[in-house]
C-alpha cells in the first residue's frame, strides 16, 4: 500500500486514518525521521502512545516490526546476536578443533537488532527500541554503533550493514536521564498529555461506539483529573481503556455511581484512588 | 541581511549563547530538514528546529524563547495550548527564568575553591575530631573541609541483572568454553560459568538547609562530594520548597550551589516544610533517582512546621521505595535530646537507621556505615538508635 510521505500533513492524516491520532509537532518529528533517515526517539510519561507510534507506523507502512524490549541487564546475546554454542561445541567435537571456521553466519542466531538489519530484506522493517530507560548505560554505548551508521560490528565475522536502513523508534519513558551521545544520534521527541482537543479525537478513533456526548464527558473528566496531584497521571491508554468501559455500560450521560464503580481503570494507586473518590462530586461537576 | 530562516549557524551560536549545548551534527540536521519543508510556515520551521536541536525536554522552555527572538513576530512558537497540562509537568520549569537558566549554564567553569594543605592539618585535626561543628571556627571548618576531601568512601552493592564471568556462579558460560575448546582440540576440560555483577547502588540525598542547618548540610555534601563523582549520586535540598542541585554540584563548588538554592527555595519567616518538601520529592522525582535499590539519606533536625502524620506518611512512602532509609540529626547525641516529639517521633518507625551528624568522628561512622549496609535485605530495622 502507498503512504502519502509528502508532507507532515499528509503523514498527520495518513496516520490519523490508522487511527492515530498525532499533533502537528509530532507529525514533523516523524515526517522528518521518515524522509531524513535518522532515529527518532520518543519520550514522554506512560501511556502517552509512544509505543503505539512504532505499531501504528509499521502498519500504515505495511512493513514488519521488529521490537526489543529493553530491561536491566539487556546484553548484546538478548538483543543483538548469539553465537551457537551448542552447535559450535558439537562441531569441533566432531571434527577436531579448528577456531577460525567456528564464526559462519550459519552459527549466529540472530536477535532483534541484527534482524532489523538484515541484508536478505527486501523491505526495511520499523525497528521498535522499546522503554530504553530500562536498559543500563553499557547498552546505551553499544547502540550508538547502530543508531549512527546502522551496522553491527561482530569481532569474529566483521560489519554487517542494513541495505534497506530501517525505521528506528527509540521510547523512553524518563525513569533515568539517557546519554546525551545517544539521543544526539536521533531526532528528539517530547510528547506531552494530549489536548483536550486531540485526546476528543483520539478517544472517538479509538472507541466509535461511545456516543459523542459520552466521549466528550469522558475526555473532560480526564483532563480535568490530571490536574489533581496524582502519583500517577492517567495517560491516554488509561482515558481509551475507561472510554471502553463506559461504552459498554450504555448510559446516558457520566454520573457518579458509574464513575466510581469504574475509576480502577483510570488509577493504578490505592491513593489516587481514595483522592479521586473523597472529591468525585464536585470533580464531576466541574468536568461534566 | 540573512534571512534568519536560512542562517543555521547564527541560530545555532544563540542557543548555544543561551545554555543548549547545540553540536555541529545537529546543525547539520536542521539544515537537512529545511529543504524538506515548507520553510515559509513558521510553525513548520519551529517544529523542524525542535526535533533537529533539542535533546531534552528541560531546554524546550528556552528553546521557545530563543526561538521567537531569532524568527521575530508576536505569537508564541510554541503550539496553542487551551488546556493547561498537568501542574507536576510544568511547575518545575515554568518557574526558572531564562535569565536564571542561563547564568546556570554559563557558570559551568566557575573554579573549584578547595585547596588541600594536608601539612598542618593532621594534628589540629585530632582535636577537632569530636568537637561540635555548630562550635567550630571558620578556620576550624576549613580543615574538617579539607579532612573530608581525602576520605575513602564507598556505598554498599547490589546484584545487578548483568552477568560476568566468574569462578564461581549458576550459569554456564557456553561462549568461553567454545573458545577454550576450540583451543584444545575441541574438548571441554573445565566449565567456565557466568555470575550476576556487583554493582554500587546509588546514593539519593535529601538535606535540609534551613537555619541551622544548613552548617550540618554542608559539611555531608562536603563529604560526599568526592563520591559523587564516581558513584551515581543524586542531592536534593530543601526548606519551604524542594530543589535539585545535583547537576549545579557537578559543574561547580559547592557553597555557591548551596547559596543560591538557599536564597531560592529557604523562607527565613516560614519554618521548614519537610513532610511537604519530602512529598514534592515523590511525586516530581522519586520515580526518576529512586530507583536499583538506591540508598536515601535524610537530613534534618526534624522540626518540621507540617503535621506529624503528614511527615511519617511520605516517610513511609520513600522507605517503601529504597532498599535503605538513613536519617542523619545533628540533634541526636546532644544533650538531653530525645526523638520523642512531634515530626521525628512520628517519622521514626519508618527510619532504617538514625544517626548523629554533629562531629568529624560522627561523619567517618557514617562512612563506616555506608559502605556496611547488608548486601542484602534483611530485616530492617527502623527506628534504630545508633
Amino acid at each position: 500500500m502507498s503512504f502519502d510521505l509528502s508532507s507532515p500533513e499528509a503523514l498527520r492524516r495518513g496516520l490519523s486514518g490508522h487511527g492515530y491520532i498525532v499533533d502537528d509537532a509530532l507529525a514533523m518529528s516523524v515526517y522528518l525521521a521518515l524522509r531524513m533517515q535518522r532515529p527518532l526517539f520518543v519520550e514522554g510519561a506512560p501511556g502517552v502512545g509512544k509505543t503505539m507510534l512504532a505499531r501504528v507506523l509499521a502498519d500504515a507502512l505495511g512493513v514488519e516490526l521488529v521490537r526489543l524490549q529493553c530491561h536491566e541487564g539487556l546484553d548484546l546475546a538478548q538483543a543483538a546476536y548469539e553465537w551457537n554454542y551448542p552447535r559450535q561445541l558439537l562441531e569441533l567435537q566432531a571434527r577436531g578443533g579448528d577456531a577460525a571456521s567456528l564464526y559462519r553466519e550459519d552459527m549466529l542466531l540472530r536477535r532483534p537488532l541484527l534482524q532489523a538489519i538484515d541484508a536478505s530484506r527486501t523491505q526495511a522493517p520499523v525497528l521498535l527500541i522499546d522503554e530504553i530507560d530500562r536498559a543500563d548505560e553499557e547498552f546505551e554505548s553499544f547502540l550508538l554503533e547502530l543508531l549512527a551508521e546502522f551496522q553491527i560490528t561482530i569481532p569474529e565475522l566483521g560489519t554487517i550493514r542494513a541495505i534497506k536502513r530501517p525505521i528506528v523508534i527509540v521510547t523512553s519513558n524518563r525513569t533515568r536521564d539517557v546519554h546525551d551521545a545517544l539521543k544526539r544520534r536521533c531526532l528528539y521527541h517530547w510528547i506531552d498529555y494530549p489536548t483536550a482537543a486531540t485526546e476528543l479525537a483520539i478517544v472517538r478513533a479509538r472507541v466509535p461506539q461511545l456516543a459523542d456526548r459520552l466521549a466528550a464527558q469522558v475526555v473532560a473528566f480526564v483532563q480535568r483529573v490530571r490536574r489533581e496531584d496524582l502519583a500517577k497521571v492517567p495517560g491516554i491508554a488509561e482515558s481509551v481503556d475507561w472510554a471502553e468501559a463506559i461504552a459498554l455500560l450504555d448510559l446516558p450521560a457520566l454520573a457518579a455511581p458509574a464513575v466510581k464503580a469504574t475509576l480502577g481503570l483510570l488509577f493504578k494507586y490505592h491513593d489516587d484512588l481514595d483522592r479521586i473518590r473523597a472529591s468525585l462530586e464536585p470533580l464531576l461537576a466541574e468536568a461534566v | 541581511m540573512t534571512d534568519p530562516a536560512t542562517d543555521v549557524v547564527g541560530f545555532g551560536r544563540a542557543l548555544r549563547d543561551a545554555g543548549i549545548g547545540v553540536g555541529l551534527d545537529q546543525l547539520a540536521s536542521f539544515a537537512t530538514a529545511l529543504p524538506l519543508i515548507a520553510i515559509a510556515d513558521r510553525r513548520e520551521v519551529y517544529c523542524a528546529a525542535r526535533t533537529t536541536l533539542v535533546t531534552r525536554r528541560e531546554d524546550l522552555v528556552v528553546f521557545d524563547e530563543v526561538f521567537a527572538r531569532w524568527f521575530g513576530g508576536d505569537e508564541p512558537a510554541s503550539s496553542p495550548r487551551k488546556m493547561p497540562h498537568a501542574p507536576r509537568h510544568d511547575r518545575g520549569f515554568v518557574a526558572t527564568s531564562l535569565g536564571a537558566y542561563m547564568a546556570e549554564r554559563a557558570a559551568a567553569s566557575d573554579p573549584e575553591a578547595l585547596i588541600p594543605e594536608a601539612a598542618k592539618a593532621a594534628s589540629a585535626l585530632e582535636r577537632l575530631q569530636s568537637k561540635d561543628f555548630a562550635a567550630c571556627s571558620d578556620a576550624e571548618r576549613d580543615a574538617i573541609a579539607r579532612a573530608l576531601a581525602t576520605l575513602e568512601l564507598s556505598v554498599t552493592r547490589r546484584r545487578s541483572l548483568r552477568r560476568v564471568t566468574a569462578r564461581r556462579g549458576r550459569e554456564l558460560d557456553l561462549a568461553q568454553a567454545v573458545r577454550q575448546a576450540a583451543r584444545r582440540d575441541g574438548t571441554v576440560l573445565v566449565l567456565p560459568r557466568r555470575a550476576r555483577k556487583w554493582k554500587r547502588r546509588p546514593l539519593v540525598v535529601l538535606a535540609d538547609i534551613s537555619g541551622s542547618m544548613e552548617l550540618y548540610t554542608r559539611l555531608v555534601l562536603q563529604f560526599l562530594h568526592a563520591l559523587s563523582r564516581q558513584h551515581p549520586t543524586e542531592v536534593f535540598v530543601f526548606g519551604t520548597r524542594l530543589t535539585r542541585i545535583t547537576p549545579q554540584l557537578a559543574l561547580r563548588d559547592l557553597d555557591a550551589a548551596l547559596a543560591r538554592a538557599a536564597a531560592e527555595i529557604v523562607d527565613y519567616a516560614g519554618g521548614t516544610r519537610i513532610g511537604a518538601c519530602l512529598h514534592a520529592f515523590g511525586r516530581r522525582h522519586a520515580g526518576r533517582v529512586v530507583r536499583r535499590g538506591a540508598v536515601v539519606l535524610v537530613i534534618s533536625d526534624g522540626l518540621d512546621t507540617g503535621a506529624p502524620e503528614a511527615l511519617a506518611r511520605e516517610i513511609r512512602s520513600l522507605q517503601g521505595r529504597c532498599y535503605r532509609l538513613v536519617w542523619l540529626n545533628p540533634l541526636l547525641g546532644g544533650a538531653g535530646y530525645q526523638p520523642i516529639a512531634g515530626g521525628m517521633a512520628a517519622a521514626l518507625p519508618y527510619v532504617d537507621d538514625f544517626l548523629p551528624v554533629r562531629d568529624l568522628r560522627s561523619l567517618e561512622a557514617l562512612a563506616h556505615h555506608l559502605a556496611a549496609i547488608p548486601r542484602r535485605r534483611g530485616a530492617r530495622s527502623g527506628g534504630k538508635l545508633s
